[in-house]
């Protein structure tokens, strides 16, 4: 164990914990920063997913040891105009079902619209491909990122 | 029954086959190839023993023909379903960093490289031949712009080249050493870079 300080969500978070530990633990148990999903343990489903100075990152690969100065953001700190327009269209939407995989569905359609303002629909699936909807929501996401694609301007 | 073979009869034999082996250098010459030779030979044989490292899949995972990565060794098609992008890192919104952080991380089994990506789709060599691998990767056209010395650097020195042999618990490493695998390279390099037949 050793103590280990993270920038999450714009503050530093202090906790004791083995650098093994995979970041999504860190966030869940220890921070009860619970809006962060586990489904696979192996970064297969995107239920974890979060952004590392911006970058959307699956937590449950990355021990907290790799982390290094990296800030962190999880559904709980997500703000900005791309944040706002998917909000906005998932609720327009009425996107989740059973809801369990949309923070990491909505972090991962964050992460594309900050990367391509106007996707289409390959470019879309593609970004998307490695987030799981056991639901299969799959198209109801698709089309709200295209809603909250042209509320951005795209 | 068998027979001895008499000093004439070795005599004819030697005879023919010299006159053989004359027509075959004739033959080949005439199509405007080098006869066959022992450091010929020596030379595939070289690139043989590499292709043990060049055609294992930790190398040819990430070496697709196509868009898709696989992996494993039994080199299934790459679970989440992922393509290469535009520069080998993965599309926008779902990058290789995603998934695959600085290094490998057993605890998920996910493995890792600073920089990890896919090799140019010119660059890629799952499912063909060893000659033709040996074709493509001694063309700068193909091989990422190098010249015979640089790209023996990429096989020696390059980290992630280097990760098959450190690929992290519960896949077969590339065989031998980064540093062997290097040093056959460079044989072959300085035996002619001959190729097998593709």
């Amino acid at each position: 164990m050793a103590t280990v300080t993270l920038r999450i969500n714009g503050a530093n978070r202090s906790l004791e914990v083995d650098g093994d530990t995979p970041l999504l633990w860190a966030l869940r148990d220890h921070l009860k920063l619970t809006g962060t999903k586990f489904g696979c343990g192996e970064a297969y489903c995107g239920a974890c997913t979060v952004f590392v100075d911006g970058n959307p990152v699956r937590s449950c690969s990355l021990p907290v040891s790799q982390v290094g100065n990296g800030a962190i953001t999880t559904i709980e700190g997500i703000s900005g105009p791309e944040a706002a327009a998917v909000q906005q269209a998932w609720i327009a939407r009425d996107v989740p079902q059973c809801g369990y995989c949309q923070s990491g569905q909505i972090m991962s359609a964050i992460a594309l619209l900050k990367a391509i303002r106007k996707p289409t629909d390959r470019g879309i699936d593609l970004a998307m491909g490695g987030n799981l909807c056991r639901c299969a929501t799959y198209v109801r996401i698709r089309a709200a990122i295209h809603d909250a694609a042209r509320a951005l301007g795209g | 029954m068998l027979r001895v073979p008499s000093v004439a009869d070795m005599t004819l034999v030697r005879l023919l086959l010299s006159v053989f082996g004359l027509s075959a250098c004739l033959v080949a010459a005439a199509f405007g190839q080098s006869p066959p030779s022992d450091a010929v030979a020596r030379s595939v044989a070289l690139f043989r023993e590499a292709g043990k490292v060049l055609q294992h899949p930790r190398c040819l995972n990430c070496h697709p023909v196509g868009d898709r990565p696989t992996q494993n060794d039994t080199m299934r098609p790459h679970i989440s379903r992922v393509v290469r992008g535009a520069d080998g890192h993965g599309p926008p919104g779902l990058p290789c960093s995603a998934c695959h952080h600085a290094a490998n991380y057993d605890a998920a089994h996910v493995p890792g490289h600073t920089d990890w990506h896919l090799a140019p789709a010119s660059m890629a060599w799952a499912g063909k031949s060893l000659g033709a691998i040996c074709v493509q990767i001694k063309d700068p056209a193909r091989n990422g712009g190098r010249d015979m010395a640089a790209l023996l650097r990429h096989v020696s020195e390059d980290s992630l080249v280097g990760w098959a042999w450190s690929p992290g618990a519960g896949r077969t490493s590339a065989p031998g050493t980064q540093a062997e695998f290097g040093a056959v390279m460079r044989a072959w390099a300085e035996s002619g870079a001959h190729c097998p037949p593709e």
